[in-house]
């Protein structure tokens, strides 16, 4: 497509006005987390809201990690969805292969029920879920092995139920189909196991969809606010999310630790996805979500 | 014979391999999808609550009703001896009380228990009013909420996110970097987002601020305590947060749209504008149903936003239909009734999702 220079001039034009819509919150953002609420009330009214001008300080970062415990929350979060991650990547790909890749009783049945799950809105159930949640039983060690009943507060009520997911499901399905088939003919032939095709064969040729697959588990998770909200109360299973419930209290007198929290909630994302953005561009463009 | 036994024997080992292969997400998918969606039918039936001595009892289709249920009441006004109907000091009609229909010993079963929703076609000659009473008018007021954001947001983000798809398509320097700066709100969770523009909006807020550099008699006003501003500006930064993820995904399309196509119609002399309606728009119809579906379930579950900017409000003008399932289910704790509330918000959404998928069925 060639294109004159004119319209080439108003493309980059309209691209920088976009990017100021689109970049100036977040600016602000970090740039009032370094100023008093005071100054940061009075700076609103002019382009200073923007810039990192007048007294600058930490304070606000201080009296986050005084009012939240904040380490104890970043790890919840992180442990959370690294773990979803992780689980979901076995769990997701194996019925994936499965399902590209073998011929067997069931699968037609297991994949319709799959393809009908990817229109689920989870909103729709979590409030059956929560019922469930809190009928479910699990068991414990303090004062010797014994059962109990209900999933409240817990590392797994914010793992297991998100582990299995029709989306990724789908994405190593598609995915799998397109590796040539000559490679696990060849396998079987030679007397490999389908345990052994899937681990040797599929999965090493599959690094594009097990990124994607990462990335698009890991996002909503470490994002996710409705169904924790509801699980968990106690302070040792809350996420960071969770930790803005904090600042409730006095709201319009602490904007200044609003938006240092903020920050903080947002920046380990935007590292992580700067870091790997190459690699996250190319993989959804090669997985295929093409519908 | 011996060929055919080696044949179902293999075929039994893959069908075993296969079914341990899925058994674990399987097994997963069960407990948290599909139990779930019996206990949200079967519990709609139900007046169970999350924590209760009591086991929950069968309530038959009262959940359901209370629900949908709507009638239209004609309310006479009050009138003085001489039969001339009564006018008040802003002179409107006075009308004789609607709890004589809706109380609980209403000769009207239909009405009872149901509150008013709206009035309309008012005969001040005849003294009458037409009042339409819901059983939860707050159902009500949430459909049309929800359905209203998912109007405007499915189109304008979806169109959205393909205009800045096809801007950094183009061989510019520095596309990586616009990419970049246009996905970050999507990094963003929608908690932060919230409360960041929770801050924009206030009357001493960015959103006035700027206004008033191009508008300075401007006054400041409130956009999130005003019922008509509050729904337009979550949108606003519903889309602001969510566009930048779905400009990746166009982008995706777009290049699997193979440059030979484009080279060919440029041989053929079709300019730009005929190559975007004959190559690109072809080239994404599997990439545009995906975008319509997954914009769409995102937006009728609209949620967060209002669980931390709004709460519903200012009067009701904001509240969802999800916003209402957590309400009831999980503040009122009545899981019954917030189960047939899920279940008719489930209702909706495969409604739309299969009206849809007909509508875009051509395209395959």
């Amino acid at each position: 497509m060639k294109k004159s220079r004119l319209s080439l001039g108003f493309s980059l034009i309209s691209m920088s006005g976009l990017s100021i819509f689109f970049i100036f919150p977040l600016v602000f953002m970090v740039m009032s987390s370094f100023k008093s609420n005071d100054s940061l009330l009075q700076d609103v009214s002019s382009a200073r809201a923007f810039l990192p001008v007048g007294h600058l300080s930490l304070d606000n970062y201080w009296e986050v990690f005084n009012r939240v415990p904040f380490g104890r929350f970043l790890f919840n979060s992180l442990f959370v969805s690294t773990a979803t991650v992780v689980l979901g990547l076995f769990l997701n790909s194996m019925i994936g292969f499965a399902i590209a890749k073998m011929e067997w009783r069931g699968k037609k049945f297991i994949l319709s029920i799959i393809l009908a799950l990817l229109i689920l809105p989870f909103d729709v159930l979590a409030i059956p879920m929560l019922y469930l949640a809190a009928k479910l039983p699990w068991f414990s060690f303090t004062g010797g092995f014994h059962f109990t009943q209900g999933w409240f507060n817990s590392y797994q009520i914010q793992i297991l139920p998100f582990a299995a997911s029709a989306f990724s499901i789908f994405l190593f399905v598609q995915y799998f189909k397109g590796l040539p088939k000559e490679l696990d003919e060849a396998a079987l032939v030679d007397g490999a196991s389908w345990f052994r095709i899937y681990r040797s064969i599929a999965v090493p040729l599959s690094g594009p969809v097990f990124g994607t697959v990462a990335i698009l588990t890991f996002l909503p998770m470490w994002n996710m606010y409705l169904w924790p909200a509801i699980t968990i109360q106690d302070e040792k299973y809350r996420s960071i999310m969770l930790g803005l419930q904090y600042f409730y209290v006095n709201f319009g007198t602490s904007w200044g630790q609003i938006m240092a929290y903020l920050t903080l909630l947002t920046i380990p994302i935007v590292i992580l996805f700067l870091s790997m953005q190459r690699f996250f561009v190319t993989s959804v463009a090669s997985t295929g979500i093409k519908g | 014979m011996l060929r055919s036994n080696v044949l179902t024997h293999r075929r039994k080992k893959e069908t075993r391999a296969a079914w341990l292969l899925s058994l674990p997400a399987v097994l997963l998918i069960s407990l948290f999808s599909i139990v779930p969606i019996f206990l949200a039918l079967t519990l709609g039936f139900t007046d169970a609550r999350l924590v209760s001595p009591e086991p929950a009892k069968s309530v038959g289709f009262s959940n359901f009703k209370t629900i949908l249920g709507i009638g239209v009441l004609t309310l006479k006004a009050v009138r003085d001896d001489n039969g001339v109907v009564k006018i008040d000091e802003k002179n409107r009609v006075v009308y004789e009380s609607l709890r004589n229909y809706t109380r609980i010993s209403s000769d009207s079963p239909r009405f009872r228990s149901k509150s008013e929703l709206f009035r309309f076609g008012e005969n001040r000659k005849a003294g009458t009013v037409k009042v339409v009473l819901a059983g939860d008018p707050l159902f009500w007021k949430s459909l049309k909420n929800t359905l209203f954001f998912a109007l405007i947001v499915v189109p304008v983000q979806g169109g959205f996110g393909l205009l800045l798809a096809l801007l950094v398509n183009q061989k510019l320097r520095g596309r990586n970097f616009f990419r970049t700066v246009y996905f970050i709100p999507a990094l963003t969770s929608m908690v932060v987002v919230s409360m960041l523009w929770t801050f924009i909006y206030q009357k001493n807020g960015l959103l006035n601020t700027i206004i008033k550099q191009v508008m300075p008699g401007f006054q400041s006003f409130a956009w999130l305590e005003n019922p008509k501003t509050t729904m337009p500006a979550i949108i606003v930064l519903s889309i602001w947060q969510a566009v930048g993820f779905h400009m990746i995904i166009w982008l995706g399309g777009l290049q699997t749209i193979p440059a030979e196509l484009y080279e060919a119609a440029t041989v053929d002399g079709a300019g730009f504008r005929k190559q975007f309606r004959y190559v690109t728009i072809p080239g994404l119809r599997h990439t545009f149903v995906f975008v319509l579906v997954t914009i769409t379930i995102a937006a009728l579950g609209l949620f967060t936003q209002i669980a931390i900017i709004t709460q519903g409000g200012p009067l009701d003008s904001t509240t969802t239909l999800v916003y209402q399932v957590v309400l009831n289910g999980y503040a009122k704790q009545q899981i019954g009734y917030a189960s047939a509330f899920s279940f008719v918000f489930f209702a909706l959404v495969l409604l739309i999702s299969l009206i849809q998928r007909s509508a875009t069925k051509r395209l395959d």
